[in-house]
């Protein structure tokens, strides 16, 4: 999450109704999307939502079936890819193997009628620009996944595009290196002012560099927000489960009332959840449930005091992640209205050295009602 | 001693197909005017012979225009047909692309006789021309497998970054893909110039008056005097081959290091 505020800034990319049909194959179903200048904005959704689709509908190379797309003001339907002021980094990054460094870099420049000394320092900046000065003579197949893809950025933003459309930059690297790009990504969007929007089906990924994101499944956008709002007040079951953990219990709503919903859940009994925590988008029939991250609740130690409310459960399995680990706790009294007691994911962070609990450890579960959503 | 009897076969094997060209160079160089041992002497006289000879220099210069004419044509045909294949999807797209490489298993000599059928009852002149469109509908296949081999090898979204970055169509395809299929394009002239310099029947059948390379030294084979300059006539050729060869070998693996691709499209 990049945390700045752009929500006072003009519209950059206005998509409005727009379709893309392949032939029976419906893609894209009503897209309804403002995107403003100098965003950092993330399309995110499994493989085959569409959200691909869209940004080469953006960038010009698929035409759309229905609809609008303007950007910066200005109607692109007849505007081809050549001509729009957007670029591209591309999945495979789609460095030209033949040429150099610098003559990758330097493409797009080859209609500019700059003089070549004036060219040759734009290429050096752009190098500079994503950490790769001096590395203009190298032979372009030679570089590493991590040098490529700062070649494709500089490619892309020696042009000053009003756009830079990222597809899936970075599931080519490695874990490591995926995330010292992310943060050098941020910095570069910061650095050069330009709107970016990246495509990716890693929802971690979105949440740590865009300033909003749009989630999309089947060709519909299911909920466009900050990163934060997005993980804390899913829209609806689905997009919870898409984003992050998010553990689900069965859940019967008994009151509505002014501030909150009393409903009763086995595990948690009878709550009232704040208006605030209520999803009313919850059109795959279930029922109402309610949901709570891993991090919502907390398990204490034996012997810690205890505050706010509390119940018991066991722990019937122990993922350790070094920093963090996953309790799977199987909660009393969770055997609700269908007599399933499914186990809830609960995260702890570590503390060096200590030792942890076993699996079959009886342990106290410490929630407040602040932490649950109500998904009806 | 196990391995002896494969050596054995590989021996034998390498033999049977080197042993008959080995002897071309022997018998081109001896004097005497049977093909025989044992040898009588050394002599060039077989290769002054050829070289004095108005009809061979004529087969020559037919069979190097026929072989450069078809390749060329065949491999322009073979860059559209592996084109279309590779990046577009349209109706009948399997039936098309088979049919292209169906001439492979036909028959030649069924090519060769129905071509001048329909080229005798249109009432086309046999020529040069007729052998170039003949060579050049077999060597089709051949190319365009090729070709196929050297468009699919490369990732689509080079031509949309480059159409990205402004480029036409048409300026992102010379730009960037040419130069990548470039090893593909030599393997394929060289393929078909190869297959068309060697062909004999669609020659013998469509060249009406004319004489190529193979119809050429048929015909000789029918004067003993003529063999051993014949002899000399092969030598030359598979020097030549040989060279060729090795020309073609020698620029793909520069374009393969060049680019640090993997292996795309060379046959050989």
């Amino acid at each position: 999450m990049t945390n700045t505020n752009t929500s006072d800034r003009k519209p950059m990319i206005e998509c409005r109704g727009v379709h893309k049909h392949y032939g029976d194959y419906h893609a894209l179903r009503g897209i309804d999307l403002t995107i403003r200048a100098g965003e950092f904005f993330s399309l995110l959704g499994p493989s085959g939502c569409g959200k691909t689709t869209l940004l080469r509908t953006i960038a010009g190379f698929e035409d759309i079936s229905d609809g609008v797309v303007m950007i910066d003001g200005q109607d692109m339907v007849h505007v081809p890819a050549n001509r729009r002021p957007t670029n591209m980094v591309f999945q495979s990054y789609a460095i030209f193997p033949h040429l150099s460094v610098a003559q990758n870099v330097g493409f797009g420049l080859r209609r500019d009628p700059r003089p070549a000394r004036d060219k040759a320092a734009a290429v050096e900046d752009a190098l500079a620009m994503v950490g790769l000065a001096g590395y203009g003579n190298r032979a372009a197949h030679a570089l590493s996944g991590g040098q490529r893809q700062r070649v494709a950025l500089a490619r892309a933003l020696i042009l000053k595009p009003k756009v830079l459309l990222l597809d899936e930059p970075l599931s080519a690297l490695d874990r490591k290196m995926r995330e010292q790009m992310q943060v050098e990504l941020i910095k570069l969007q910061r650095q050069v002012g330009i709107t970016f929007v990246l495509v990716t089906h890693d929802q971690e990924e979105a949440l740590v560099m865009s300033d909003r994101i749009a989630v999309m499944f089947e060709g519909e956008i299911a909920q466009l927000d900050g990163p934060e709002a997005l993980y804390s007040r899913p829209a609806s079951r689905r997009v919870a489960d898409f984003l992050g953990v998010m553990n689900f219990l069965p859940a019967r709503v008994t009151q509505d009332r002014a501030e909150g919903v009393l409903v009763e859940t086995p595990g948690f009994g009878v709550v009232e959840i704040p208006n605030r925590n209520v999803s009313r988008a919850n059109p795959d029939d279930a029922g109402p449930m309610v949901g709570f991250r891993p991090e919502a609740v907390s398990l204490l130690r034996a012997g810690q005091p205890e505050s706010g409310n509390i119940t018991h459960g066991t722990i019937d399995e122990v993922v350790y992640y070094g920093d963090m680990t996953y309790y799977d706790v199987r909660m009393d009294g969770a055997a609700g209205f269908d007599g399933i007691a499914p186990p809830v994911r609960i995260s702890m962070r570590n503390v060096f050295g200590r030792e942890l609990p076993d699996v079959g450890t009886r342990v106290r579960v410490s929630w407040s009602p602040g932490g649950l959503i109500l998904f009806r | 001693m196990k391995g002896r009897g494969l050596r054995i076969y590989s021996i034998l094997y390498l033999l049977f197909i080197y042993a008959p060209i080995l002897l071309l160079p022997v018998f081109a160089f001896n004097s005497g005017t049977v093909i025989a041992f044992p040898l009588k002497g050394f002599t060039t006289e077989w290769f002054a012979q050829m070289a004095g000879n108005a009809t061979l220099r004529r087969a020559i210069a037919n069979s190097l225009t026929i072989a450069v004419s078809a390749s060329v044509l065949a491999t322009c045909l073979g860059i559209f047909a592996a084109r279309a294949v590779t990046r577009f999807r349209f109706p009948g797209k399997g039936a098309i692309s088979g049919l292209i490489i169906l001439p492979i298993v036909l028959p030649e000599i069924i090519v060769a006789m129905s071509l001048l059928v329909v080229l005798l009852s249109i009432g086309i002149r046999l020529s040069l021309l007729t052998v170039i469109l003949g060579h050049t509908l077999i060597c089709m296949p051949y190319a365009t497998l090729i070709l196929t081999t050297a468009f699919n090898a490369l990732d689509r979204s080079l031509e949309e970054a480059a159409y990205d970055l402004g480029e036409t169509r048409l300026s992102a395809f010379r730009l960037v893909i040419l130069p990548l299929v470039m090893p593909g394009i030599v393997s394929s002239l060289l393929m078909s110039f190869t297959i068309s310099l060697d062909e004999f029947i669609i020659a013998f059948f469509l060249a009406g008056n004319e004489v190529t390379l193979p119809t050429y030294i048929f015909s000789q084979l029918r004067f003993p005097a003529q063999i051993p300059m014949i002899m000399a006539l092969g030598t030359v050729l598979v020097l030549f081959s040989i060279l060729m060869l090795t020309l073609a070998e020698y620029y793909r693996r520069r374009g393969v290091a060049r680019t640090g691709a993997r292996e795309s499209g060379g046959l050989l």
